[in-house]
């Protein structure tokens, strides 16, 4: 019986996991390419956790159907924000980043807040108590729906990056955005639609959580940190690394909550973090660059 | 300024090799500067001169080699004790600290031998007013010429009272008069002080004019060193120039 | 000592900073018990900022996790005090060799090991966050049931055990602020100083110029830490009740740094303005939106006002403040 209680949790975490990779994409791709650390990342996915609530609620919309639509609204938010207000501070030191981001983060709160108030709300989908029996295992139907949505919007985007001329000029921008202006690419509007996909991601992400997790306003700086923790994990910039990560910390944070108490797997996350950042600050699949 | 006895130290480079993955930058380099010369390190865009420079500053670890200063190992030591030891140098690209007036920037160097403020700072004048900059300090970098933040780079360099001077392209962008005068500089300190000076330049005036010993790199490799008249009729160095061996 | 502190000062900076001092001195006879709430928690951000701003406005050293050294401060002395009695002034000598010990710690990982930048930052906020849950597990410290410091007659003035009403804390964090201003200004204008600003400029040109790197940054986060520590202290003390979620999570932190990013990192006088600024307007926005009844409202229109700033004053209030009252701009 340990054994696959073990088993589940470990496969739950990993599905779990594949969720926390898509939303660490988000912050990966943004700051890849426009090196700027979105302190906003947790609060963003809230605000998509939000949006997918309403559409369930008032339009009987499942989860992972809101997903492209909360994604494409979520992308219609990241590009403006990128184009109106993000776009003049990059030239700024990056405590200054940090803080407006933070102050954006703020603002997002509280919106929520005015809009849903404080308490804790979710979706209660026809499936939510069905599951899967694959021999000994014995998995939520939810989970691995949203494992595998999670995993198709992720494998959407590393399409994108390696096979559309966006995709490639975005990441042109990425590696030298002077030669990218030298050769004609609209930066501009490159990095508005970087900041877009970025945000994309999160609204996906968003979207899919709902089916696991109860939101509420206060929901983000958790989920912003653990973004980080993923990224740092996997290597700030690589988009595999993201997902690698993600895997890695849904794995060890599901198991942490066996092994010690619920309350301490963060702090396996934190400890995993102060790790990597001394013995490979470039990340498990990140190059060395300095 | 406070003309110190004898500032100046022998230079030994040993075998010096820096390898960056797959690429040798310097390969095998080996130099001496006796007390009080002025050595030039010439040769064309990538050959190495600046990595030498970096591995004797500190900056980065020779692959293998050695570095002797007055007969004392360099390798290993920071750049900080190196600077202490008695190497200043200077920056290809200028690094001015930004936003702290020219006067203090120099007066950094200065503290390296002293914990007073006030004689950091009176020092940093003087060597400000040696390199002709002296109604600059109290500007901010930024706000001053490139040629300016050049002598900048010199000035705090200098403040460190080095036995051992290294410039990195420090005449690049100057007019010739311009040069000329850091020229008389560079000759008047050596003269004054006895410091040793390893140059990098690419103005072959300024080569011609100051230094007693040219050594030529190419790609990572000592090709020839002599007097400046020598190796100027040296046909490798010339090839690697004009890059004659295609024709001939 | 004194001429060493005022010197190259302009006049009228030295009349309006003793005017200021003068002005602050008095408060606690003329203003409400409100507004006098408000004049203490901007001290203490003012304080905290001041102590933030030396580590990076002054050696370039970026810390998102300085909420832990409150926290250790703050738990250390009221753990000291609750569990066995010793009053704070010995509580703070602890308090402040656990806070500096910790600094250490990080800034030794972070400098030895090269880490620089955002990845440092997230140190310290891994840092701040570990140590938050570790407190949060432990049932000595309270838990996440929180630590509480007995009150006891209340009123009456106990210095000895730091018991007594808010002009007393007024007063022991208004002599914290400014003896940490007067401590910057000294040590900005010292050997030490100069080094900071060098590292902060161009880390390998110090280096290069003669700086030992690490035992410099290493001085900046110990004084830095051990200041946070001190603040700590204070704020158990004042509050008299502490939570692990609410002391050590990086948004106390960003809050505890927010005013001197605002008045201007690296300024000696920007932490004090920015957090004069800050605390009074989230009143205001209080008072102001109290009557529209609605969550999130008032906190929603202070990041907007903080974004705004940023945009408009990327360099912080002060230097542009100090131009306009001709002052020196750089503020020394």
């Amino acid at each position: 019986m340990p054994v696959e209680l073990y088993l589940n949790v470990a496969v739950s975490g990993l599905l779990t996991g594949l969720i926390y990779g898509l939303s660490a994409l988000g912050l990966s791709v943004i700051f890849g390419v426009i090196r700027i650390v979105n302190f906003a990342h947790g609060e963003i996915m809230v605000m998509g956790m939000f949006a997918t609530l309403v559409l369930f609620r008032h339009l009987g919309i499942d989860p992972l159907y809101c997903v492209p639509i909360v994604a494409a609204a979520l992308f219609a938010f990241g590009y403006l924000l990128q184009d109106l207000v993000v776009r003049r501070i990059v030239h700024l030191p990056d405590y200054m980043q940090f803080l407006l981001m933070a102050a954006i983060a703020v603002m997002i709160v509280s919106l929520c807040l005015m809009i849903f108030g404080p308490d804790a709300q979710g979706v209660q989908v026809s499936y939510a108590y069905d599951s899967f029996q694959i021999g000994p295992l014995l998995v939520d139907k939810v989970r691995v729906y949203a494992g595998v949505a999670a995993l198709v919007v992720s494998g959407l985007l590393f399409a994108f990056f390696r096979y559309t001329d966006t995709g490639k000029a975005i990441r042109a921008c990425g590696d030298n955005q002077t030669g990218a202006l030298v050769v004609g690419l609209n930066v501009r509007r490159l990095f508005a639609l970087t900041f877009g996909i970025g945000t994309a991601c999160l609204g996906a992400a968003g979207a899919i959580l709902v089916l696991l997790i109860d939101v509420h306003p206060y929901l983000g700086p958790s989920y912003t940190l653990l973004a980080f923790i993923i990224v740092i994990i996997g290597g700030l910039g690589s988009l595999p690394g993201a997902l690698l990560g993600g895997l890695l910390i849904g794995f060890s944070e599901a198991l942490a909550g066996l092994v010690f108490q619920p309350s301490m797997k963060s702090a396996v996350s934190f400890g995993l973090l102060i790790l990597v950042l001394l013995l490979r600050p470039q990340g498990l699949m990140g190059k060395i660059s300095r | 300024m406070t003309a110190a006895a004898s500032r100046s130290a022998a230079l030994k480079v040993e075998g010096l090799t820096r390898r960056f993955s797959g690429l040798t930058a310097v390969d095998n380099v080996s130099f001496e500067v006796p007390p009080g010369a002025i050595h030039a390190l010439i040769g064309p865009n990538g050959a190495g001169k600046t990595t030498t420079f970096n591995m004797i500053a500190g900056a980065l670890k020779p692959t293998a080699g050695e570095v002797l200063l007055d007969g004392r190992s360099l390798v290993g030591m920071r750049p900080d004790q190196i600077c202490r030891a008695g190497v200043g140098r200077t920056f290809q690209v200028v690094r001015p600290f930004g936003q702290i007036s020219v006067a203090e920037n120099v007066a950094v160097g200065a503290l390296s031998w002293t914990d007073d403020l006030a004689e950091a700072r009176r020092h940093a004048l003087a060597m400000l007013e040696l390199l002709g900059l002296a109604d600059k300090r109290n500007a901010l970098p930024g706000s001053i010429t490139l040629p300016d933040r050049k002598r900048l780079e010199v000035a705090r360099a200098l403040a460190t009272k080095p036995k051992l001077l290294l410039l990195d392209e420090v005449m690049a962008g100057l007019r010739p008069t311009e040069t000329d005068r850091m020229v008389a500089t560079f000759r008047r300190l050596n003269e004054e002080t006895g410091v040793t000076i390893v140059l990098i330049e690419h103005v072959m005036r300024a080569v011609m004019a100051l230094s007693h010993h040219v050594v030529v790199l190419n790609y990572g490799k000592v090709i020839a060193q002599g007097t400046p008249a020598e190796v100027t009729r040296n046909p490798d160095v010339l090839a690697c120039y004009l890059g004659v061996e295609e024709l001939s | 000592m004194i001429r060493r502190l005022t010197d190259g000062l302009p006049r009228r900076a030295l009349a309006l900073l003793l005017l200021f001092a003068v002005v602050m001195a008095l408060a606690p006879f003329f203003v409400s018990d409100y507004v006098l709430s408000v004049l203490i928690i901007s001290l203490y951000f003012a304080f905290v900022g001041q102590a933030w701003n030396l580590m990076l406005g002054f050696a370039g050293q970026l810390s998102l996790g300085h909420a832990l050294f409150v926290g250790i401060g703050a738990y250390t002395s009221a753990a000291l005090f609750t569990h066995f009695g010793i009053d704070p002034w010995v509580g703070v000598v602890a308090a402040v060799a656990l806070s500096t010990l910790m600094g250490c710690i990080i800034g030794y990982l972070g400098f030895r090991f090269s880490i620089r930048g955002v990845y440092f930052a997230l140190l310290t906020i891994a840092f701040a966050e570990f140590t938050g849950i570790m407190v949060d597990n432990s049932a000595w410290l309270g838990g996440s049931a929180g630590l509480f410091l007995p009150v006891k007659n209340a009123g009456s003035i106990d210095l000895l055990n730091l018991r007594g009403p808010p002009t007393l804390f007024y007063y022991l964090i208004l002599i914290l602020t400014g003896g940490a201003l007067v401590l910057c200004r000294f040590l900005l204008n010292s050997k030490l100083g100069l080094y900071w600003q060098a590292i902060r400029d161009d880390q390998e040109a110090a280096e290069a110029a003669g700086v030992p790197l690490f035992r410099y940054k290493m001085i900046a986060v110990a004084i830095s830490s051990a200041l946070t520590g001190v603040a700590g202290v204070w704020y158990a003390f004042y509050y008299n009740n502490l939570f692990p979620e609410s002391t050590f999570a990086t948004g106390r932190s960003v809050e505890l740094i927010l005013g001197a990013v605002v008045g201007g990192v690296g300024t000696l006088f920007g932490p004090i303005l920015g957090a004069l600024i800050l605390t009074p307007l989230g009143e205001l926005l209080t008072a102001l939106t109290s009557g529209l009844q609605i969550d999130g409202i008032k906190t929603f229109f202070w990041g907007f006002c903080v974004v705004a700033i940023v945009l408009f004053r990327p360099s912080g209030v002060w230097p542009w403040l100090a131009g306009l009252l001709k002052l020196d701009g750089r503020a020394r």
